[in-house]
């Protein structure tokens, strides 16, 4: 079985050496590739030093064109599990054995790392939490599944989710839109809890305003995405 | 001052004009033919038209404000071309940013194909040679 982590990363050169460590550390069975989302600092060379695959993208895509650039990796090179961590330190490689039995157990197709759905508390600053809260509503109402932190982008996926989403995978701010995705195409998302830690280096990239602009963004694309018929999902392989 | 009143035919036929945008709009997007990040100022467009022109009230009550007192719908006119102004100004901004991005583009294809070539060929590039030339040294060899 080929696994495959994929790391997406932007200007994070103090903190991805020790996520490709950590991953590595973990199971050495994973190949590691970071995503390189055009990074003004030297976050290509720190992820190559330890040993990660890097493509490096000719200019910024933002988070969504990165990791989709993963998913076509794995799918191109016939990989069986994806696993999704962020270059920034946030997600702890070793809690991926709280996803991963979900996932090669066949209980789901996707499975999300969630900070509320364990009793292990999350802080967050007041508006960001909210928005996070609304837009787990709304794609819990859509999907007639109860789903708690729908923003996670520390997930697990099989080969199912690879090929849909190495053919289309929303821009942005993709977690929330992917979960529709996954609900139209009939694959079966699952959550388990997480805990993350607080960021090490660098800050969110999304500040107060913007955060307005993309809530109204993905509200529109997951509600339009409601009225698409999906295509049926291609089989592996 | 009072405001002059909206004709009652023309409401109707903003109100109508305003919806068949959003409907345009909803199924470009559903088709995917319009990306949601470039829809969203047409739908806030479709959205303000709606409101003037269905809202009577809200309509002339915005005239009297701007100072328009013999003909309200002259602020539908307006706002419209106010918020294409602002899509057109938008499409610039995004059109600036996509042909930067193709010059990167083609720079990148170009560099790849060089390197490709020259790999093919690799008599083709003298300064390797001597280089290969010392290695036997190496006591691993």
């Amino acid at each position: 079985m080929k696994k495959l982590a994929i790391v997406p990363a932007y200007n994070e050169e103090g903190a991805i050496g020790g996520v490709v460590d950590e991953i590595r550390a973990f199971d050495p069975g994973f190949d590691v590739v970071v995503i390189d989302d055009a990074s003004a600092d030297r976050t290509a060379e720190a992820a190559a030093r330890r040993g990660a695959r890097v493509v490096r993208l000719p200019f910024n895509l933002g988070i969504g064109g990165a990791v989709q650039t993963g998913f076509r990796y794995a799918f191109d090179g016939d990989y069986d599990i994806v696993a999704r961590i962020d270059g920034d330190g946030q997600h702890d490689p070793a809690q991926l054995s709280k996803l991963l039995p979900v996932v090669l157990g066949g209980e789901a197709d996707v499975c999300v790392g969630s900070r509320f759905a364990g009793a292990d508390g999350y802080r967050s600053s007041g508006v960001r939490r909210i928005g996070i809260r609304i837009l787990a509503r709304t794609v819990s109402l859509l999907t007639g599944q109860r789903l708690t932190d729908t923003t996670s982008g520390f997930q697990v996926l099989n080969r199912r989710a690879i090929a849909l989403f190495a053919q289309d995978y929303p821009h942005d701010y993709p977690e929330v839109e992917a979960a529709v995705m996954v609900h139209k195409h009939r694959l079966r998302l699952a959550e388990a809890p997480v805990s993350m830690r607080e960021r090490e280096h660098g800050s969110s990239s999304i500040t107060a305003l913007r955060s307005i602009y993309y809530m109204a963004k993905v509200l529109l694309a997951v509600i339009v995405g409601m009225f698409r018929r999906s295509a049926t999902p291609a089989e592996g392989g | 001052m009072i405001a002059g009143q909206t004709p009652l035919k023309v409401s109707i036929a903003a109100t109508l004009a305003s919806l068949l945008l959003l409907v345009v709009v909803f199924e470009l997007i559903r088709s995917r033919r319009l990306r949601e990040r470039y829809a969203l100022l047409w739908v806030l467009t479709g959205i303000v038209l709606l409101v003037l022109s269905a809202w009577r009230g809200g309509l002339n009550t915005t005239a009297g404000w701007v100072g328009v007192e013999t003909y309200p719908p002259a602020v539908l006119f307006a706002v419209a071309l106010l918020f294409v102004l602002a899509v057109l100004l938008h499409y610039s901004t995004v059109l600036s940013k996509l042909s930067d991005q193709n010059v990167i583009l083609a720079q990148r294809v170009a560099l790849l194909e060089e390197r490709l070539s020259s790999e093919s060929t690799p008599e083709a590039e003298p300064e390797r040679a001597p280089a290969e030339a010392a290695a036997p040294a190496s006591p691993a060899r």
